[in-house]
């Protein structure tokens, strides 16, 4: 499995040139609001023509300017879930689940109607009309609509970003499932750093039309040249994580990590479960010894590999601890005071409750590198 | 009093006759214009546009006068039509039908296409990545979503027809049981001496069809429009 695009193409004053390449898994267009995410994934559904490029999908190509092919929309086989849904209002669901299929000649389907149903929950809602579903039932129906089309490639458009939390937190599960059970490929855009985090198998990262980055999401999210796009509240480690334990009693769920163990809020999934969780910097303490009498439950011994720029009054450090890097956001005087330079060893202290429920996703792969590359 | 005599009646049928074909098979090339004009940027598109409303603004009878020169037995059309396929159009009833056709079209467009400019571009979009190419994308989700503006366009064109006058006297003059629909018929009427009962009847017919048309009109979008609906 395997994505080339590579899409040079001028929109009023601005041009987007990105060329990237990717694999199976869930590949994230990342980058603010502008960047060009819309317009490359436009490109690969072939809703946009650039003035010139190049996309493949398994080898077969859908668009080559120089060679003159556009194989248009309908016979790319490319799903695309739109952020605002885009359901046929004059159809029912049901209707709109089965579209895609009156115009499928192909065998390869990603399970039957009813396992499509099942698996998005949305079996109730068969026989209404798009107007009366909640915006969480409206993008859970369009992706059912979308995976009964049987895409060999999947285009997610924001499709969390018009929701609140609670169906966000309802819709990304679904997500996870699609990567990991179906194995169909997807290209997500978003400018969510949590989405992200914990969706991505790799990450491309988008700024002014131009590819800034491409590669796993732990290596970028622990890259404090990329931190002033991930905003100052988001950005943090992405640390593969498997379940030791859980506490009933306190409710909470001990995972191991490289470095060590970390006590979070109860996570419902079974003992062994291969997690990921996003541990952001501003959540981060250093301690220059292992600290006594605290309420935190969690310290990490890790070492000192990189500090951040210095012009500012707070500062990025980058640590390693075991084989994963966390990063820590603190203040230029804690710096000074704790003495902090590259080699020193460290411990990293962590509220338990600082790791969210959105923070921590199932991830099988993040654990084996998950670069996705192949 | 209230009985219409057998040639009132002839003319009734008539104007049915010709108004139901003018509505009908303007109805296919109504919606091409229409969503030519809605979607399509190209050269001339103004004119296309002006010249589908040209017999809104024209003087009937221009337009009526126009079709004589053309479509006459005589006229550059009419006389290729009569050669090639033998249909004479000029003092016939299909004479009728065109020129109700071409007074009814501009009607028939501009409800279409407002129709057309309400649907969201995007759910054809959406439809071609599901694999339905433009055929298949207009005839499942453009079409039925333009229907309550269809249906409007068409009894607006059909009531359009059914009176239709000007156009129709001139071209095709007003020959009973060929050419002489309500309208042509109340005018005969009130030009020979004791003929203000049949002219009222006819003047009641017309208010009734036009009125009928109207709710008929109101009535279907509405359904069509609580279907496509939230609900």
């Amino acid at each position: 499995m395997s994505i080339d695009v590579a899409i040079n193409h001028r929109l009023g004053g601005f041009t987007i040139d990105a060329t990237f390449r990717s694999g199976a898994g869930l590949t994230a267009l990342f980058g603010r609001s502008g960047a060009g995410k819309t317009t490359v994934v436009n490109a690969v559904a072939g809703l946009l023509r650039p003035e010139q490029g190049r996309v493949t999908v398994d080898g077969q190509v859908l668009l080559d300017t120089q060679r003159g092919i556009v194989v248009p929309p309908h016979r790319r086989r490319i799903g695309y879930v739109f952020q605002e849904g885009r359901l046929f209002p004059h159809l029912s669901v049901r209707q709109n689940l089965g579209f895609g299929r009156w115009f499928q000649r192909h065998q390869h389907r990603f399970g039957s109607f009813a396992d499509t149903v099942e698996l998005l929950g949305i079996g109730h809602l068969l026989e209404r009309r798009p107007g009366s579903l909640s915006g969480g039932e409206k993008q859970r129906v369009a992706i059912g609509r979308a995976l009964l089309a049987s895409p060999r490639l999947l285009l997610m458009d924001e499709p969390l970003a018009s929701l609140d939390e609670a169906r966000k937190a309802e819709i990304l599960p679904y997500i996870e499932r699609l990567r990991d059970a179906f194995g169909l490929p997807i290209l997500y855009v978003s400018h969510s750093v949590p989405e992200i985090a914990r969706l991505a198998t790799t990450v491309v990262v988008l700024a002014d039309g131009r590819v800034e980055r491409c590669g796993p999401p732990a290596a970028l999210m622990a890259d404090p040249d990329l931190f002033p796009l991930m905003g100052r509240h988001e950005g943090g480690a992405l640390l593969a994580a498997r379940i030791l334990a859980h506490d009933p009693i306190d409710e909470l769920t001990e995972l191991e990590v490289t470095g060590g163990r970390l006590w979070v809020p109860l996570v419902e999934a079974p003992i062994g479960t291969q997690l990921r969780v996003r541990i952001r910097a501003r959540d981060v303490i250093l301690a220059a010894a292992p600290p006594v009498g605290l309420s935190a439950l969690n310290c990490l011994p890790a070492t000192v590999v990189e500090i951040g720029a210095l012009d500012q009054p707070i500062v990025d450090v980058k640590l390693v601890s075991g084989d994963d890097f966390i990063l820590a956001r603190i203040t230029r005087r804690s710096l000074r005071v704790l003495a902090l330079e590259p080699g020193r060893p460290v411990h990293a202290v962590l509220k338990s409750i600082a790791v969210g429920r959105r923070d921590i996703g199932r991830d099988e792969h993040l654990a084996e590198g998950g670069s996705g590359k192949d | 009093m209230l009985q219409l005599s057998p040639e009132e009646w002839t003319a009734v049928a008539l104007s049915i006759r010709v108004a139901g074909w003018a509505t009908l098979l303007s109805l296919p090339l109504g919606i091409a214009t229409a969503l030519l004009l809605a979607r399509r940027r190209f050269w001339g598109r103004e004119l296309l546009n002006g010249l589908v409303h040209l017999p809104l603004i024209l003087p009937p009878v221009v337009t009526g006068y126009m079709l004589l020169l053309l479509f006459g037995r005589r006229g550059p059309i009419g006389s290729l039509l009569e050669e090639t396929f033998g249909i004479v159009l000029a003092f016939r009833w299909t004479g009728a039908v065109l020129a109700c056709a071409i007074m009814a079209f501009p009607l028939m467009v501009r409800a279409i296409r407002l129709a057309v400019e309400a649907v969201d571009p995007k759910l054809e979009q959406a439809a071609g990545t599901l694999g339905a190419n433009r055929l298949w994308t207009f005839a499942t989700i453009t079409l039925p979503l333009i229907l309550p503006g269809v249906i409007a366009g068409a009894i607006l064109a059909f009531a359009k027809a059914m009176g239709e006058f000007g156009a129709t006297i001139t071209f095709v003059s007003s020959i009973p049981g060929e050419t002489q629909t309500i309208p042509s018929a109340i005018y005969a009427l009130i030009q020979v001496p004791g003929g203000e009962a049949g002219a009222l009847r006819l003047t009641a017919v017309s208010i009734a069809v036009a009125m009928a048309a109207l709710l008929a009109s109101e009535a279907v979008a509405r359904l069509v429009a609580r279907r496509i609906a939230d609900r």
